[in-house]
């Protein structure tokens, strides 16, 4: 049986390496080149000890711990920049392995048997289980690497409080996180029949695990054990070192993998458990305008960004309560902290917790009009040009898909984490702070749609590079103020310009040149849209 | 005033020189053979026509407007087909049968009905899991469901079946009734010769050679098989024959055209017993063009 379904393995995993050898190399360098970057920084951030202590006493507000997971005693960060490290990133870093797993794993199983590839290579001498193996395989591998390296890298940079063993802890734990969520997203990979639907589940589990671990984490410690990523924060790397979690999630990581490999050997190829119903004969009078069909083809898409940035901020709106009990009770920490009196702590965190927001929610605006390009990659415009409808219209549909989508996004930040707020503080945030709060980044978000659209239309081949400019804004956000970039780099990013409501005062004229330059950019993207040669 | 005219089309991606210098014209009513090996350009010409790429030289002109400047206007009477027919998996078959129909303009329902029927197709199902042949249906009924005046079709029987394949070729033979023009470019010879009046053969992004297919036949071989009374000599001494063989005393040879009357008055000598002749297929048409530049040095050689 071992021969006869496994033939092959070794060369169909050189294979999928080959395939997939760039995205694995550039998700290997990026998370670690942060990781060792951001571990360089510490030491001088964290100099002194009583920058440590007021750390650790930003550690421990509720906030934090829904965010970035439980922390450590107040004396550890004191002693060890190592867990204040651990702390800060672990949990972004190993979501990051999760994500790069799910779309690795989702690519090279349901993706390539929807586009009928495994089809082909079944058809060679080849074993019926030999595909998925290769495949498991080389995710395994990736995160071995990613482990090993991370562990060599931290280890060698020689910080105190980083020894040895913590540093391959830390890397192994982002290795088995990522292993986890990669077997899981083999075994969607079996139940669905689409790869979007593998990915979407899959980052489904990813969002749900995260927000369990959040709520867990701030009320009730058994609820975050429900979580992987419960596990993942849960093993006191630098200081205790329980090495418990990594064989959890690694037992579980197998059991998932033996599930999928059970479900991919009694199902047939091409199919999936999850059954597909009867269509619609006739379109919709909607769905047969430009924008209908536009929206129609990302709508799950859309809604599931929704509910995902809905529970993202209502989860923080929860927070917000507990947050200003803890700074009651610590005034004394207030000291540390550049207090504008005017406005309480809580505002203050409002306003980094809106950047953030923002960006996230720039995703599904950007990902509408990268549609575009995506459709004629996949030589489905031609399905329009070929019939009476301009270029004007099908971009202009996008852009003012986007727009719509930038506005419904922000109103559901903003919606999330007040009426949840509302709920729980005692001094309540007003319902037009919030919402201001939040409608200001709407400029910074058409800039980069209109980027996105300029793009399109005038070097189609680099709009992948949008990504690279976002996780950059986000960088500048995130680690901006910590890792003291110099000025003009953090000018690069455009949400720098935006006023932080309630904090700053409103801006008017920043947001008017902001939307003046995402309409130039937009205007571009059309011009160039239209003389540009389609490629299908 | 022809509905397509194209006058020195040319198309450079980079370096690469996909079209040459294309001239094509194709007449009101008129069905156009558009043929050529894979990778001459047929399909660069035809993403010209329908204004998705801009030629690097060269004018062309549907119903006497521009390609490329007044796309949108002229796709309102136009219906396209092409070989390969691209879906978005997650609609039905039906919904993009519809906004197809739609983004056109059109809105005959009795004819999409009558059409599905006619081509058996399933319209509930969602196009992901439609095979090659199901998609290609989808694109021929909404382009047949439409009213235009002129059907470009690039391939548009791969992967059909030979009994939709005449479903189609009726829908062909019914819009050319009604008057309309047709430009289709096609690897089955046999449905160009059945459906075209005139044909443009392509090769390395030239056209080489155009015309009815009367005119062509005209500059190929027939295939001849005699028997003669007496032995026939040094027939291979005359010119213009080609791949002489003998089988049980029976001679088959090409000839060609222009040197048929000396050959038949050469043979008549002999005494006739047996002459068979077919007429040169497109096949061998095809085949002597596309081979052009290998048999012309076999034959220098010769």
């Amino acid at each position: 049986m071992v021969t006869r379904d496994f033939k092959g393995t070794k060369k169909l995993t050189a294979f999928i390496f080959r395939q997939q050898r760039f995205k694995i190399l550039v998700w290997l360098i990026g998370l670690i080149g942060i990781t060792l970057s951001v571990a360089t920084a510490y030491p001088s951030i964290y100099k002194e000890e009583q920058s440590r202590q007021a750390a650790s006493l930003t550690m421990e507000n509720p906030a934090m711990v829904a965010m970035l997971g439980p922390g450590y005693e107040m004396e550890d960060y004191v002693y060890s920049v190592g867990a204040m490290f651990a702390n800060e990133m672990l949990l972004f870093t190993a979501i990051a392995v999760a994500v790069m797993s799910i779309l690795l794993v989702g690519r090279a199983t349901r993706g390539d048997e929807e586009d009928g590839r495994i089809e082909m290579i079944r058809a060679l001498s080849v074993g019926r289980l030999s595909y998925a193996s290769a495949v498991m395989i080389v995710i395994v591998i990736t995160n071995i690497l990613l482990a090993i390296l991370t562990g060599i890298g931290l280890a060698s940079l020689g910080i105190e409080g980083i020894d040895l063993e913590g540093a391959f802890l830390y890397g192994f734990i982002l290795g088995v996180t990522g292993l986890l969520f990669g077997s899981l997203t083999a075994v969607f990979a079996q139940l669905t029949e689409t790869s979007r639907g593998t990915t979407m589940f899959s980052f489904m589990v990813l969002i749900i695990a995260y927000f369990i671990r959040a709520i867990g984490d701030v009320s009730s410690e058994a609820l975050s054990w429900v979580s992987p990523l419960g596990w993942t924060v849960r093993t006191g790397v630098f200081i205790d070192n329980d090495w418990w979690s990594v064989v959890i999630l690694l037992v579980v990581a197998i059991l998932f993998g033996l599930i999928a490999f059970y479900l991919h050997f009694i199902r047939d190829l091409g199919s999936g458990f999850i059954a597909a119903k009867k269509g619609k004969t006739h379109a919709s009078p909607f769905l047969q305008t430009s924008f209908g069909l536009a929206l129609r083809l990302q709508r799950t898409n859309i809604i599931a960004w929704i509910i995902g940035l809905f529970i993202l901020s209502s989860s923080f709106g929860a927070i917000l309560g507990d947050l200003e009990i803890y700074f009651a009770d610590v005034e004394l920490m207030q000291a540390f902290i550049e207090v504008e009196s005017e406005y309480t702590l809580t505002e203050q965190f409002i306003t980094l917790l809106m950047a953030i927001m923002s960006l996230i929610s720039l995703v599904p605006a950007v990902m509408v009009v990268l549609k575009v390009k995506g459709e004629e990659t996949k030589n489905l415009t031609e399905n329009y040009y070929s019939r009476a409808i301009s270029r004007t219209r099908i971009l202009g549909s996008h852009f003012f898909l986007a727009v719509v989508v930038s506005f419904i996004m922000q109103s559901f930040v903003a919606l999330g984490l007040w009426s949840v707020g509302e709920a729980v503080m005692d001094e309540a945030i007003s319902f037009g702070t919030t919402f201001t709060s939040a409608y200001v980044y709407l400029p910074a978000i058409w800039v980069v749609v209109g980027l996105v659209i300029g793009l399109v239309g005038m070097i189609p081949k680099f709009t992948g590079l949008i990504w690279l400019y976002i996780v950059y804004c986000f960088i500048v956000v995130y680690l901006g103020d910590l890792l003291d970039f110099p000025q003009w780099m953090n000018s690069l990013s455009v949400f720098e310009y935006i006023p932080q409501i309630p904090v700053d005062d409103m801006n008017i004229m920043a947001l008017v040149v902001l939307t003046l330059i995402a309409i130039v950019l937009t205007v571009i993207g059309f011009v160039g849209y239209n003389k540009r040669d389609i490629a299908g | 005033m022809p509905i397509i005219e194209a006058s020195h089309l040319t198309k450079r991606f980079g370096k690469f020189t996909a079209l040459d210098g294309v001239d094509l014209e194709v007449n009101e009513g008129e069905v156009y053979g558009f043929i050529g090996p894979n990778g001459a350009g047929k399909s660069t010409t035809i993403r010209i026509l329908l204004g998705m790429i801009k030629a690097t030289e060269g004018k062309a002109r549907i119903f006497g407007k521009d390609v490329w400047a007044d796309a949108v206007d002229i796709h309102k009477r136009i219906a396209y087909v092409p070989g390969d027919v691209n879906l978005w998996p997650n609609l039905t078959g039906g919904e993009v049968i519809d906004l197809f129909m739609t983004m056109n303009g059109s809105t005959n329902q009795a004819k999409r009905e009558e059409l599905i029927k006619k081509f058996n197709f399933d319209p509930t199902k969602k196009s992901r899991t439609y095979s090659k042949g199901n998609r290609q249906k989808v694109a021929l009924i909404a382009a047949f469901a439409f009213d235009a005046d002129l059907y470009i079709l690039d391939e548009p029987t791969s992967g059909l079946d030979p009994l939709m394949e005449n479903i189609f070729q009726e829908c062909v033979l019914d819009a050319k009734r009604a008057g309309k023009s047709v430009l289709l470019s096609s690897h089955i010879l046999s449905e160009v010769e059945k459906l075209c009046d005139r044909v443009g053969i392509i090769r390395h992004g030239k056209i080489i050679e155009t015309g009815t297919l009367d005119e062509l036949r005209h500059l190929t071989r027939t295939h001849l098989t005699i028997k003669t009374k007496e032995q026939l000599t040094s027939l291979n001494k005359l010119k213009g024959i080609h791949n002489l063989e003998e089988k049980d005393s029976e001679l088959t040879f090409q000839v060609d055209t222009e040197e048929m009357d000396t050959v038949i008055r050469y043979i008549a000598e002999f005494g006739i017993l047996k002459l068979e002749s077919a007429p040169p297929t497109l096949e061998d048409l095809f085949m002597r063009h596309y081979l052009g530049t290998e048999n012309s040095k076999e034959e220098g050689a010769l």
